[in-house]
């Protein structure tokens, strides 16, 4: 490999347009700008009577989904039906790799069936950029590879439509404090965040998490880390909670659901705390009762249903301009 | 080349006169294409005094070459501040040439609903067409080649001009 190519970001092109989308980490402001302002009028085309733009009409966009997922499997798919391509879900658990294929033979066989793009899910932190070495390695690289959560590791779409929320909502990202609360330690969800955020120029970004769930030296990412939950959320103008996963439970990180609510879980007292126009996000799914109250989730400061129609049309600015590019 | 630049503001005046025996005040709909046709719509509304605000079209999402330049950077959402089914609606351009930016034009408003009348208003037409595509009111025809771009442009005060350039 020359040093050119190591040095290049794999999720761009040589005229540095989006190509591939693995990860919000080290993708320029620009991008991430150009990313968020080409949704808007995306999400302007599900007001229509019409909800569907002619823009990917004869491309063909598989959803390789390694890992279970119900509601960001949907979202693609219905971005991709909007923008007019043929989607092929494939739910691999219960597909080849259950008979033994490789990774990499299921990608080869997708692109002999004339693939233009892959949207992966898989549990395996690195899985996407694995198939974009090869295919760039088997002269296929006109397939672009979107990433839709890869382990630990990231889930730049999640990130983004979050981005376009608090965008939405509070404009500009230069005067904000914002609060990404609960399981970060296991979250690629909190890392998409974080790199959107930072780059975005976010000038305070905070974690807030019991020691057990945090990753050593998460300082190093450009946060301030809490473990009080109520000293963390004191004038914070976005709330991000994290989804808590029930089989962290089963493990030694945390005594009991009712503990971690007691100490981590979203109330409106804790809210109180926060700005009085402060916004509250969840990935999804919820935990109610465990890392947020039904009151706060279904309150008027909650934009976690708004959080999924923006994912629509954040889908569809980035297929299309990888489509595009 | 000696092409003489034509006069935005005059051919405005020219446009308008053209449309006036045609326009019902109440029911006729002005949508202008992103940017220029914007800024013609914007100027005809007034000229003619039509009660409906004029909308936008932003052509991007239905234009036939994003699969040579991609979707443009600026694109922004069309805007049609009234009900399309139904409608009488004059599509405005600043400059008729191929007939592509109508087409993509014509589709994107069926999006929105079926209007019963569609027309087309342009200040020029420069020829080159290469859709069956024509003008049902055009102030100005001229020949231009193609290495020739008519472009309108704004100035502060809101005074439009063409601007006359080579590739």
């Amino acid at each position: 490999m020359t040093l050119t190519s190591t040095n290049r970001n794999p999720q761009l092109n040589s005229h540095g347009e989006l190509t591939h989308l693995l990860s919000t980490e080290g993708l320029p402001h620009e991008v991430l700008t150009r990313i968020l302002d080409t949704a808007a009028p995306f999400a302007a085309v599900a007001e229509r009577e019409v909800k569907k733009v002619p823009l990917l009409r004869g491309k063909s966009i598989f959803n390789l989904f390694f890992e279970n997922s119900t509601r960001t499997r949907t979202t693609f798919e219905i971005a991709a039906k909007r923008l007019s391509a043929d989607v092929i879900n494939l739910n691999i658990n219960t597909s080849s790799a259950n008979k033994g294929e490789s990774l990499l033979d299921t990608t080869d066989n997708l692109a002999a069936m004339q693939a233009d793009m892959f949207v992966v899910r898989h549990a395996s932190s690195g899985a996407p950029h694995l198939i974009v070495q090869h295919l760039a390695a088997t002269g296929q690289d006109h397939i672009h590879v979107i990433n839709a959560g890869d382990g630990r590791h990231a889930h730049p779409t999640q990130g983004l439509l979050d981005m376009y929320t608090i965008r939405h909502y509070k404009q500009d990202f230069t005067q904000l404090t914002v609060a990404i609360v609960g399981d970060v330690l296991h979250s690629r969800v909190a890392r998409s965040q974080i790199h959107a955020l930072t780059t975005l120029g976010v000038p305070e970004v905070r974690v807030i998490a019991p020691k057990t769930l945090l990753p050593s030296g998460i300082e190093r990412l450009g946060v301030r880390v809490f473990n009080d939950m109520k000293e963390g959320l004191r004038g914070v103008d976005v709330v991000m909670m994290l989804r808590l996963q029930n089989e962290r439970m089963q493990s030694a990180l945390l005594p009991s659901a009712q503990e971690y609510f007691k100490s981590y879980g979203l109330t409106m007292d804790k809210l109180a705390l926060a700005k009085p126009d402060a916004i509250v996000m969840h990935p999804g799914p919820m935990n109610r009762g465990v890392e947020i109250e039904s009151t706060v989730a279904d309150g008027s400061q909650a934009v976690i249903l708004p959080q999924v129609t923006f994912g629509i049309a954040v889908r569809m600015a980035v297929m299309t301009m990888l489509a595009g590019a | 080349m000696p092409t003489k630049r034509p006069d935005a503001e005059v051919l405005c005046q020219i446009l308008a006169d053209q449309m006036r025996p045609h326009v019902d005040l109440a029911r006729t709909a002005l949508v202008g294409i992103h940017t220029g046709g914007a800024w013609v719509a914007e100027r005809l509304h007034t000229l003619l005094g039509l009660h409906t605000a004029p909308g936008v079209l932003n052509v991007s999402f239905h234009r036939d070459d994003y699969n040579q330049r991609g979707l443009q950077a600026n694109t922004r959402a069309s805007l049609l501040p009234f009900e399309a089914e139904g409608a009488h609606i004059i599509i405005v351009d600043d400059v008729l040439y191929t007939g592509r930016t109508i087409r993509a034009a014509i589709n994107e408003l069926f999006d929105y609903g079926r209007p019963e009348k569609i027309e087309l208003a342009v200040l020029a037409d420069r020829g080159g067409r290469e859709l069956p595509i024509a003008a049902d009111y055009c102030a100005h025809t001229l020949t231009l080649a193609a290495a020739q771009m008519l472009e309108l442009e704004r100035a502060p005060d809101a005074t439009l001009s063409f601007r006359l350039t080579e590739k």
